[in-house]
């Protein structure tokens, strides 16, 4: 069987992609799917401590989150197509209004 | 009608909403219409009522009319309730009638002023406030018609406004009828806290129950009598009413001459039960009245504004009904508020009649000789003249004289009485005089004023002659009401008696009938001398017997023409020291509470500066925010 720390350490190196995805990336999709990253990061650790405890809870969890980023995907495209209506680009550097 | 005695103010009301929303555009006709239908409304369903009381009622009992429960918390409350009683009829009689001759009247004199609605929209709200203060049944419901004369004051006093005296005459007469007011409100507070409640009835009764302190029942009158020199215009605080002079002449007649002013002695009668409870309020209210009369007389010897002189025989006459209801004489006082509202309105409308033939002068050092003129004018004011100077068979001759005998015959301070009586017969004196030198000095002799005010002297028209020949018929016969018992019948005095119960054993004051005759007798001699005076001095001679007055005393002369300097010495006293201590509060507490607020602000956005910087705009850089702080946070948790 393979051991949880290996699945901790894989979840913890897809969590930093994500979090240098969306610390570098200009791009708003990038971005997004970065965070996805993220989220699939942490819904790793929940099956892999599951798997180690035996228990069902942490697996329901998951049903959970992936259907709340499904939701939150929707809510985020639709705010960056909103976007682009108005300013005919995705670059989150451009989109700046609240600047002091 | 008895059960909808509310309709009586109503109409006037209903006449200021119509005039106030719609009457600058609906334009003159109209306000002329609604203004007079609601005078006259009022009066007549007001008589209607009166008439139907007199099938009712015969031994003056009280009619009371409950519109609803106005509030009630624990044992405390009021309703707002109409009343009819013998004095309340008197009042009301007075008030509507008199109050219909001069809206008739106005719509002659104010013809051709600007705000001709306005004016007759605040005419019909002085009405119905009026008409609440005399017909409420309770000292809270009649504080609400007491303030809203008020009010109509202030906007009639005021209704030049773009002159500068006449706004500031109406803010002092509203800010010292305020000092008179708190005195009324503590009054009702204490009534509350001791009677129980402040309906008439109920009051008069829990203080003739007894078991309440006299040191009570003596500051409750004391604090009301307050209130009655603040509306009424006796010292201290009478000096608002010859400012007042400076609204429209009319409202000098019903406001400050016929019907507002002798809201205080009507106040006062109205609670002759507390009063005879305690003989000191009484005796101060005796010798204000008294000390008003005689003090408000002399200064009205000097005065040269043909209103001013009237404005402060007004204050006077007022001290004189103060004397009658102090001494215990309620039915005297009330009888001189009538006859005077006869006279005094008489001879306003007939100030306005002088002031509009003279194309607007008030002095009478430039007026003169307008006997010929403006006849009708000129004998109507004769006649009031005639019956304030105190002239039997006339108004002012019976009432004052009843005062006076009053005073002589009080049982409630024998001396002090005797006093009053003096100081009374010296003040008629004085009137007699004055008035004679207003009538001499505007009336006869040689015209003194322009070329182009002589030629402009004209009659006035009908609108304003007919109120004017009907109050000076009234000043003729309107003192048969209360004749004394040597004479006839007081019927005034038998219609107020089931208002004035007896109390500790006492009743109405009774007058012998020797002393009635002397006062009477020394009433008529005083007129006289005081007309004869005024004769020898104005009538040939005319400004030349002020000004040789002025030759032989000028200190006197000086003093009486500035009003004893009482103004200036408020001014002093209370004026400008209340100024400066605003000031101090303004400029430096102000600015020390400013200063903490203001730097408060200024911490706030110090703070505010500095934060601003992380507020880059960048998503990215919040991420990187975001993510420094959780990290910061793992790291503390573990």
């Amino acid at each position: 069987m393979i051991p949880t720390e290996w699945f901790l350490v894989l979840s913890a190196i897809l969590f930093a992609i994500g979090v240098c995805g969306v610390l570098t990336r200009r791009n708003g999709i990038t971005i997004f799917m970065s965070i996805e990253l993220m989220i699939n990061a942490v819904n790793l650790t929940f099956v892999a401590y599951a798997r180690l405890f035996g228990d069902l809870h942490g697996v329901m969890f998951v049903f959970f989150i992936m259907a709340i980023a499904a939701a939150e995907a929707a809510v985020g495209l639709a705010i960056f197509i909103s976007l682009f209506h108005h300013r005919a680009s995705i670059d989150v550097d451009e989109a700046n209004l609240m600047h002091w | 009608m008895l059960n909808t005695l509310w309709l009586i103010p109503i109409v006037p009301f209903a006449g200021f909403l119509l005039n106030g929303f719609f009457g600058k555009r609906a334009g003159k006709s109209f306000v002329t219409a609604v203004a007079l239908a609601g005078s006259l409304g009022a009066a007549l369903l007001g008589t209607w009522a009166v008439i139907e009381y007199n099938a009712h009622y015969h031994h003056g009992e009280r009619h009371l009319n409950v519109v609803y429960n106005w509030f009630t918390s624990g044992n405390i409350g009021a309703d707002i309730a109409f009343q009819l009683d013998p004095l309340s009829i008197i009042m009301l009689m007075v008030v509507t009638w008199v109050g219909f001759l001069i809206h008739l009247y106005s719509v002659g004199y104010m013809s051709h002023e600007e705000g001709y609605w306005r004016y007759f929209a605040y005419l019909n709200l002085f009405m119905a406030m009026m008409l609440i203060l005399i017909l409420g049944s309770s000292y809270l419901f009649m504080f609400v018609g007491w303030e809203g004369v008020g009010l109509c004051s202030y906007l009639l006093i005021g209704f030049y406004y773009d002159k500068d005296f006449a706004a500031a005459a109406g803010k002092k007469a509203f800010i010292v009828n305020r000092i008179g007011d708190f005195g009324f409100l503590v009054a009702m507070f204490l009534m509350f806290a001791y009677l129980g409640s402040v309906d008439f009835m109920k009051v008069q009764q829990a203080a003739m129950a007894g078991g309440v302190d006299s040191a009570i029942i003596t500051a409750i009158c004391l604090l009301l009598f307050l209130g009655a020199t603040g509306k009424s215009a006796q010292i201290p605080l009478y000096v608002w009413l010859p400012d007042a002079m400076a609204g429209p002449t009319p409202v000098s007649a019903l406001i400050h001459a016929a019907t507002m002013v002798t809201a205080g002695v009507y106040m006062v009668a109205r609670s002759n039960v507390l009063y005879r409870l305690s003989p000191i309020a009484m005796m101060v209210v005796a010798l204000i009245g008294a000390a008003t009369a005689l003090f408000a007389a002399t200064i009205g010897l000097r005065q040269n504004d043909i209103k001013k002189v009237l404005a402060y025989s007004t204050v006077s006459q007022l001290g004189f009904m103060f004397m009658g209801v102090g001494v215990g004489a309620f039915a005297a006082g009330v009888f001189h508020l009538v006859t005077h509202a006869f006279f005094k309105a008489c001879l306003f409308l007939g100030s306005g009649s002088v002031i509009h033939a003279m194309s607007g002068e008030q002095d009478i050092r430039r007026m003169g000789g307008l006997w010929k003129k403006i006849p009708i004018t000129a004998w109507t004011f004769l006649i009031a003249t005639i019956a304030i100077a105190g002239f039997p068979p006339f108004a002012g001759f019976f009432s004052k004289d009843e005062i006076l005998a009053s005073a002589w015959s009080t049982h409630f301070f024998p001396g002090v009485g005797k006093l009053v009586y003096v100081l009374g017969t010296i003040a008629a004196f004085f009137t007699a005089f004055y008035m004679f030198r207003l009538f001499y000095l505007t009336f006869f002799g040689k015209f003194r004023g322009t070329h182009e005010q002589e030629h402009h002297v004209h009659e006035s028209p009908a609108t304003m002659t007919v109120p004017l020949i009907i109050l000076a018929f009234l000043s003729i016969v309107g003192g048969f009401i209360g004749l004394p018992h040597v004479i006839g019948h007081n019927w005034l005095a038998e219609w107020m008696h089931p208002l004035i119960p007896d109390v500790e054993g006492h009743g109405p004051l009774h007058i012998a009938g020797v002393v009635e005759w002397t006062v009477m007798i020394v009433s008529a001699l005083v007129a006289l001398a005081g007309f004869l005076l005024a004769r020898s001095l104005y009538r040939g001679r005319e400004l030349a017997a002020d000004e040789s007055f002025e030759r032989r005393s000028p200190a006197v002369a000086r003093t009486l023409e500035n009003k004893y300097y009482v103004d200036e010495f408020y001014g002093a006293a209370v004026v400008r020291p209340l100024a400066a201590s605003s000031r101090f509060l303004w400029k430096v507490i102000d600015a020390i509470i400013d200063g903490i607020a203001a730097m408060l602000g200024f911490i706030v956005r110090g703070f505010g500066d500095l934060l601003r910087f992380f507020q880059t705009g960048n998503v990215r850089n919040y991420a990187l925010m975001f993510f420094l702080g959780v990290v910061v946070f793992l790291f503390l948790l573990v």
